[in-house]
C-alpha cells in the first residue's frame, strides 16, 4: 500500500464552499494548491443547501434599514450567547461582500422585482411594493430569527449555485484536485502540522503530501447520528476527527448539535427553513397551528432549536400524526400555490414529489425535526488558526470559528463558510508564503506506516460476527434518542458508556470483505472508530454542561445558566487515553450582554462577574487554553457599545 | 405481500487482477417507499460489503449515483423501486471511466469538459469588493438558474449515441452548459469567442439530433430547446461574421 510523497504549498482537505473558497484566496496569492476531496468538489455537501445564505443588503421592503449590526444581533442572540461576538461581528460586516462576488462568480440569485409583489407574512397574503430603484438588485427571503428578510437566494438551490460559481473559478485558476480521496492522518512533530497521509478511494493507496499549510474544511458530522440527519453519506467528520486524533489540538462545543424541524419523515431528506420564511405553516394531528400559540410573534419562523422543541414536545404530547416509522407533524405550503412553489422553492417541490411521492401544492408534507447542523468542530482562533499545531488551519462547518455558538441562524452557514474562506485563505497564504517546509521526511514514512498498519490490521483479524455497519446503526439510534433534542443527565449518561463500549468493541469487529482496490467495507471500517469518538465527545460534553443554551436542552438544567455556563467547551482526546478531556474557555469578549433572546424561554442565571471583568480575563484564559495569537489583536473588530 | 426484488448487478473491479466481468444476482425484500439507494445499502451491507457504488446527498442534488437501470440512464437515488418490475438489472453508467461496479469517474470527465467550454463567467474587470452588485433582471437570474440547474450526473451522456463513440465530444451536458453562460449577461465572451467553442465537431456539429438526452434528464433540463438556442446563435453570429469580414 505504502505509496508516494508529493508536496505543496497549501493543502486544503475537503473541496465544499468553504475549502474551494480558501484555496480560490491562497491560489490567488500565487500559491501552489492542492485540494483532496471524497467525491468531485461539486458533489460536496454544500451542494445540497437550498434555501438561502444570509447577508444585509436591505435591498427589498421587507429588508429595508437592515444593516451588519443587526445581522450581529441576530446571531449572537441566535446563537444563546454562545457565539465569539468578534468573529460574529467580523461575519455580518463581510457577508454582504461574499454574497456580492458570488454574483461576480455567476451565482443567478433570485432578483429584486420593481413594483407591487404578493407574500404571505403570518399567516396572511400581503401585497407590498418594491421599490423600482431597487430592481435587479438581489432579492431576500425571511429566514428564522431573523430582524429583517435578510437571506439571498436562487430559487430553493442556493447551494448547488453558489458551489458550481466557486467551482468554476477553482477550474479557471486550475486548482489540482484530487478527488476520490480521502485524508486519514495528519502528519506533525508535536508542534507544527506539515502536511497529511491520504487514501486513494480508486485503487485503495495511501500517499502522503507535505505541505506548508494545512486548511481541514471537511464539513459536518452528522453521520454520526446514523440515518436521523438531513446531511449527505459522506459527512461522517473524519476532518474533526483527525484533529482531535492528534491528541493536541482541541474541539470545541460538540454538544451544540442543530436539529433542523422539517426533514421529510422518514427519509430524512431536508425541506428548507424557505418554506416556513415563505409562509409555511406547520400543523399538529389535528390540522392545528401550533407554533402561534408557542410563539406569538416569530411563530414558524423562530430559531431552529426552539422550533425543534416545540414540535418535540408537541409530539411527546400525543398530537404528532402516526406512521409507520413513529409520529411526524405536517408542514404545508398548499396555500402558497404552484406557480410559488414550482419556482422559487423548486427543489422543495421536486423533492416533495421524487421521495414522498406527493405534490405539496395540494398535500401536506410530514415532517419531523432531524439532526443537520455542527455548531462545533475544529477550534480555532478568529485567523482560522488551529489550538495546539501551527500551520493547521480549519474552516466552515468543521470549524468552530465560532460565530455559531449553540444555534446556528438559517442562511449563516453559507455564508460563513465564504466569509471564512476568504479571511482565512488570506492567513493560510501569509502563513505558507513565510514558511519553508522542513520537515523531515522520516515523519511522513512513519505516519504512511502507521495508516498502512491499520488498515491491514482490520483486513487481518477475524471478527466477532457484528460488522461495521452495525456498529454505525446502534451508534446512530444511540445518539437521536439518548444525545438528541431533549436531553437529561441519566440517559447522556448512559449514552457515554454505551458509546464508550463500542467504540472499545471496535478491535473485535472483522471485515468480510478483503478485496483489492476501493474496499468500501475497509473504508467505512477506517472511519467507524473516529466517529464513535465523535459522538463520545459530543455526549461527554452534553453531559458535562448542567444548563440549557441553544440547541443543548437539558430537561434537568432547563435554564441558561450564565453564571457558570457563558463559556465554550474545548476537548481533546490524548494518544492512547481511553476517554477524551474536557476543559472551557470564555465565549470571547462581550458587547451584547447576555439576555432575551426575543423568543423560546425567557429566564436565566445571570452573570456573576461584570463584563468588563469577564473581558478583561478573555485573553489569557483563552491562551492559557491553546488560542494562537492572532494576527490583529484580540477584541479589534468587536462592533461598537451597543 | 412484499414483493421479492431480484438484482443483476454488474460485477468488475479493475484493480483486482483476477477479477472478470460478470453480473452477480442478489434478492431484496421490498420496503415502503424503498429507492435504489436504499435496496444496494442494504445488499452491501447484508449481502456484498466489496459491492461499489456511490451515493452522497442521496436526495438527487450531487449528481452521484447515475447509473443504468434496467438499460437506461437513471439517477439511482430518486428511483423508487416501485415504479420498477420484479427484476432490475444495474450497470454502470458507459461512456465514463469504470471505478469499479456500479462506480464510475464521472468527475474527471466533467472537469475536461469545464475546462475545454471555458465553463465560467469570462468577467474583464476584477472584482469591485465596495461596489454594489451588478443589477439584473429576475427574468434573466430565473433563465440563467434554470440551465444552471444541471447536477453533472452524466445520464445525458451515457444516453448519447455520439458520446458513446467519441469521447472528445460534450454531449448535452457541455452544451447546456455553454448554454448558460451565453445566456449570462455578466460574461463578456464575444461572438466569435462563442463561435469557436461551439463550432466544432466537438460541439453542436457533433450532435446528430438522436436527444435522447433530454428525455434522461433528471433535472427535466429542456435540453431539446438548448440546442436549439445554440443553433440560433451560432447561426447569428456566422451571419455577424460574414458582415465583418466583407
Ligand atoms: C440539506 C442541507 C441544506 C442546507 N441548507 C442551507 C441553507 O439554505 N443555508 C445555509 O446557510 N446553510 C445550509 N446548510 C448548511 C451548509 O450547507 C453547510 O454547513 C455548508 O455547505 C458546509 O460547507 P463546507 O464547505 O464546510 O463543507 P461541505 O460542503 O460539506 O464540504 C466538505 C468537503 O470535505 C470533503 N471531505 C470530507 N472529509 C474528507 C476527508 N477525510 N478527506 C478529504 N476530503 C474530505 C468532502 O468531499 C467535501 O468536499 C444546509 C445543510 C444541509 C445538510
Ligand atoms: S446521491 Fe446525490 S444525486 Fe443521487
Amino acid at each position: 500500500m505504502n505509496g508516494e510523497l508529493t508536496s505543496t504549498d497549501v493543502l486544503i482537505i475537503g473541496g465544499g464552499l468553504a475549502g474551494e473558497r480558501c484555496a480560490l484566496e491562497a491560489a490567488s496569492r500565487g500559491l501552489d494548491v492542492l485540494i483532496l476531496s471524497l467525491v468531485p468538489p461539486r458533489r460536496s455537501h454544500s451542494c445540497a443547501a437550498q434555501g438561502g445564505m444570509q447577508a444585509a443588503l436591505g435591498n427589498c421592503a421587507m429588508a429595508d434599514g437592515d444593516n451588519p449590526a443587526l445581522h450581529f444581533l441576530d446571531t449572537v442572540r441566535g446563537s444563546d450567547w454562545g457565539a465569539d461576538q468578534e468573529v460574529a461581528n467580523i461575519f455580518a460586516e463581510e457577508a454582504p461582500v461574499a454574497v456580492r462576488e458570488l454574483a461576480y462568480y455567476g451565482v443567478p440569485w433570485t432578483r429584486v422585482r420593481g413594483g407591487a409583489n404578493q407574500y404571505f407574512i403570518k399567516g396572511k397574503k400581503v401585497t407590498i411594493e418594491e421599490s423600482l430603484q431597487h430592481d435587479g438588485l438581489i432579492m431576500h427571503r425571511d429566514f428564522g430569527g431573523t430582524a429583517k428578510w435578510r437571506a439571498c437566494y436562487a430559487s430553493a438551490g442556493t447551494g448547488h449555485a453558489a458551489l458550481y460559481a466557486l467551482d468554476s473559478e477553482v477550474i479557471r485558476m486550475g486548482i489540482e484536485v484530487r478527488d476520490r480521496t480521502e485524508a486519514l492522518r495528519l502528519v506533525h512533530d508535536g508542534e507544527r502540522c506539515v502536511g497529511a497521509i491520504a487514501r486513494c478511494l480508486r485503487t485503495g493507496r495511501h500517499f502522503a503530501v507535505a505541505a506548508r499549510a494545512t486548511v481541514i474544511a471537511t464539513g459536518g458530522y452528522g453521520r454520526i447520528y446514523g440515518k436521523y440527519t438531513t446531511n449527505a453519506t459522506i459527512n461522517d467528520g473524519s476532518g474533526a476527527v483527525i484533529a482531535l486524533d492528534t491528541g493536541i489540538v482541541p474541539l470545541a462545543n460538540m454538544e451544540a448539535v442543530q436539529f433542523h424541524p422539517t426533514a421529510l419523515s422518514p427519509s430524512s431528506i431536508l425541506v428548507t427553513e424557505g418554506a416556513r420564511g415563505d409562509g409555511g405553516y406547520l400543523l399538529d394531528r389535528n390540522l392545528h397551528r401550533f407554533m402561534v400559540d408557542a410563539e406569538p410573534d416569530k411563530q414558524e419562523l423562530a430559531s431552529r432549536d426552539v422550533v425543534s422543541r416545540h414540535m418535540a414536545q408537541c409530539m411527546r404530547d400525543g398530537n404528532g400524526v402516526d406512521s409507520a416509522d413513529g409520529p411526524h407533524l405536517w408542514l404545508d405550503v398548499r396555500h402558497l400555490g404552484e406557480q410559488h412553489l414550482r419556482t422559487k422553492l423548486r427543489e422543495v417541490f421536486d423533492i416533495c414529489q421524487d421521495f414522498a411521492g406527493i405534490n405539496p401544492a395540494d398535500a401536506l408534507i410530514p415532517v419531523r425535526p432531524t439532526q443537520h447542523y455542527s455548531m462545533g468542530g475544529i477550534r480555532v482562533n478568529k485567523d482560522g488558526a488551529a489550538y495546539g499545531l501551527t500551520g493547521l488551519f480549519a474552516v466552515g462547518e468543521a470549524a468552530c470559528w465560532d460565530m455559531h455558538g449553540f444555534n446556528r441562524l438559517g442562511g449563516n452557514s453559507l455564508a460563513e463558510t465564504l466569509v471564512s474562506g476568504r479571511i482565512v485563505g488570506r492567513q493560510v497564504a501569509e502563513m505558507a508564503a513565510d514558511t519553508e517546509l522542513r520537515a523531515n521526511t522520516v515523519l511522513y514514512f512513519d505516519a504512511l506506516a502507521e495508516a498502512d498498519e491499520y488498515a491491514r490490521n482490520w483486513l487481518q483479524r477475524t471478527g466477532n460476527g457484528t460488522n461495521v455497519f452495525q456498529l454505525r446503526d446502534t451508534m446512530g439510534e444511540i445518539m437521536m434518542h439518548k444525545v438528541g433534542i431533549f436531553r437529561s443527565g441519566d440517559e447522556l449518561a448512559a449514552a457515554v458508556t454505551e458509546l464508550q463500549q463500542l467504540h472499545d468493541n471496535c478491535d473485535d469487529v472483522g471485515l468480510r470483505n478483503r478485496q483489492p482496490g476501493m474496499n468500501p467495507e475497509l473504508t467505512f471500517a477506517l472511519r467507524i472508530k473516529g466517529m464513535l469518538r465523535l459522538a463520545i465527545t459530543v455526549a461527554s460534553g452534553a453531559l458535562a454542561r448542567t444548563e440549557s443554551r441553544g440547541a443543548h436542552c437539558r430537561t434537568d438544567f432547563p435554564v441558561r445558566d450564565d453564571a457558570n455556563w457563558l463559556n465554550r467547551t474545548l476537548v481533546r482526546w490524548a494518544r492512547e487515553a481511553q476517554t477524551p478531556e474536557l476543559s472551557y474557555e470564555p465565549v470571547g469578549q462581550l458587547v451584547l450582554p447576555p439576555g432575551h433572546r426575543g423568543y423560546g424561554a425567557s429566564d436565566h442565571a445571570p452573570m456573576h462577574s461584570t463584563i468588563e471583568d469577564y473581558n478583561a480575563a478573555v485573553l489569557d484564559l483563552q491562551s492559557a487554553a491553546g488560542r494562537p495569537a492572532s494576527s490583529e489583536p484580540l477584541g479589534q473588530r468587536l462592533p461598537e457599545a451597543i | 405481500m412484499s414483493r421479492r426484488l431480484e438484482f443483476e448487478i454488474f460485477r468488475l473491479n479493475p484493480e483486482d487482477p483476477e477479477s472478470e466481468p460478470h453480473t452477480d444476482r442478489f434478492e431484496v425484500t421490498e420496503t415502503p417507499y424503498m429507492t435504489l439507494y436504499l435496496a444496494l445499502s442494504q445488499i452491501r451491507e447484508e449481502q456484498d460489503p466489496g459491492l461499489q457504488f456511490d451515493f452522497a446527498c442521496r436526495s438527487a442534488i450531487c449528481g452521484s449515483c447515475g447509473m443504468l437501470v434496467n438499460g437506461r440512464p437513471a439517477l439511482a437515488c430518486r428511483t423508487l423501486t416501485s415504479q420498477l418490475p420484479d427484476s432490475i438489472r444495474l450497470y454502470p453508467l458507459p461512456v465514463f471511466r469504470l471505478v469499479g461496479d456500479l462506480s464510475v469517474d464521472t468527475g474527471s470527465w466533467f472537469r475536461q469538459m469545464a475546462e475545454r467550454t471555458e465553463a465560467w463567467v469570462h468577467q474583464k474587470l476584477p472584482f469591485d469588493a465596495s461596489a454594489e452588485e451588478s443589477r439584473m433582471s429576475d427574468d434573466d437570474a430565473q433563465a440563467i438558474y434554470d440551465s444552471d440547474r444541471c447536477i453533472e450526473c452524466g445520464c445525458c451522456v451515457a444516453a448519447c449515441g455520439v458520446a458513446n463513440i467519441r469521447s472528445d465530444f460534450v454531449a448535452a451536458a457541455g452544451l447546456n452548459r455553454i448554454a448558460r453562460f451565453m445566456l449570462d449577461p455578466r460574461d463578456r465572451r464575444d461572438e466569435s469567442e462563442w463561435f469557436e467553442v461551439l463550432s466544432s465537431d466537438q460541439g453542436i456539429f457533433g450532435c446528430i439530433g438522436l436527444m435522447a438526452c433530454e428525455d434522461v434528464c433528471p433535472k427535466q433540463l429542456p435540453l431539446l430547446e438548448v440546442h436549439a438556442y445554440l443553433r440560433r446563435r451560432l447561426f447569428a453570429s456566422r451571419l455577424v461574421g460574414k458582415q465583418t469580414d466583407t
